[in-house]
């Protein structure tokens, strides 16, 4: 599986009321890339916070919260999973895109490999973790509708293709965002 | 010295409802209340996941509070500038002063001596707490600019 296929499969799944919240890099370039929607909150910097600004969206909306991150991401911030395993909220599910490199800094090895992101989002207190290796089981994990806090762990090949930088600005990423959320 | 209950009691008139952070000896108290007391404090496990958190809830509506100590504004710098001060989202910043004077305990002497500057350098206004009317200030400044804003707390600000 490539990213833009996960991607791509994780957003015609949804069902439109979501909020999806992606890592930096090619994880928000891919969705931008699947169409522009005020329901988006791409983060351009903040390495690792996807999951943090989700949380806080997740624990003060009814609305379901979808974080697309990466293994980078997910490696630099993993305190976060202890959080969110202890607050437990039911809206949120954390997909972790994971191609065992950093790609937008060139393809460099990320320890992913040798840690089961899965079972230490379970030991964090997640409610329910799923390791998707091919498009049928992260199709099954999606549609199951489980209660959250899910966490997801999508294998994917590395490997780049050309797909275009965010075009909205930051400002009005959160400009509307606020509308869509109140 | 300000009465912690009274400063609380100031935030929730300013519409504060959101509280998150990572502990100092300074806010002993504060934290205190704000664990048992009706807050639902979020106890962060570093001080840029705290602003993640604020992040997301201040787009959701909330007015959201963050405490640490100035330690962890090292920790903080890199969310600061690539995501609050950029995609503009109004936090208030509550950083205990540790370092102030060489008195206090070594491993807080730089970032006591720079904690300002830092602030400065990438610009987030910040106010020293001395009265509840600092309060307004930083609610005034925060409301403005819709960036994040700090007040600072030395030793003892608070009781």
């Amino acid at each position: 599986m490539k990213t833009q296929e996960a991607v791509s499969k994780i957003i015609s799944l949804l069902k439109g009321d979501e909020v999806v919240i992606s890592a930096n890099g090619f994880i928000s370039r891919e969705l931008h890339d699947t169409g522009d929607s005020e329901r988006n909150f791409y983060m351009i910097g903040s390495m690792g916070m996807a999951p943090s600004i989700g949380a806080g969206i997740a624990l003060n909306s009814k609305k379901k919260v979808v974080v697309l991150d990466g293994d980078g991401n997910v490696l630099m911030n993993m305190g976060a999973l202890a959080t969110i395993g202890n607050l437990k909220p039911e809206n949120f599910i954390h997909i972790v895109i994971d191609n065992g490199v950093y790609e937008s800094t060139g393809s460099q090895k990320t320890v992913s490999p040798t840690i089961e992101l899965e079972n230490v989002a379970k030991a964090a207190g997640y409610t329910t973790t799923v390791k998707a290796e091919t498009i049928e089981e992260l199709e099954s994990a999606l549609v199951s509708e489980y209660t959250g806090p899910v966490f997801i762990r999508v294998m994917v090949e590395a490997g780049k293709r050309e797909v275009g930088r965010v075009q909205v600005s930051p400002e009005e990423i959160t400009e509307r965002m606020r509308k869509y959320l109140s | 010295m300000v009465d912690t209950g009274e400063f609380l009691a100031k935030l929730t008139e300013k519409g504060f409802n959101f509280y998150t952070g990572v502990p100092c000896s300074i806010f002993k108290t504060l934290i205190r209340k704000l664990e048992q007391e009706d807050f639902k404090y979020i106890a962060n496990t570093r001080e840029d996941e705290a602003l993640g958190f604020c992040t997301g809830a201040q787009l959701a509506g909330k007015k959201p509070v963050m405490v640490m100590q100035n330690s962890g504004l090292g920790n903080s710098i890199n969310i600061l500038s690539s995501l609050d001060l950029l995609y503009k989202i109004p936090i208030l910043m509550l950083i205990s002063w540790r370092g102030e004077t060489k008195e206090d305990a070594p491993e807080h002497w730089v970032m006591g001596e720079s904690m300002t500057k830092l602030l400065d350098s990438i610009g987030v206004p910040y106010f020293i707490f001395d009265s509840l009317g600092d309060v307004d200030k930083a609610t005034t400044e925060l409301e403005e600019t819709g960036k994040p804003v700090a007040l600072i707390f030395k030793k003892g600000s608070l009781e």
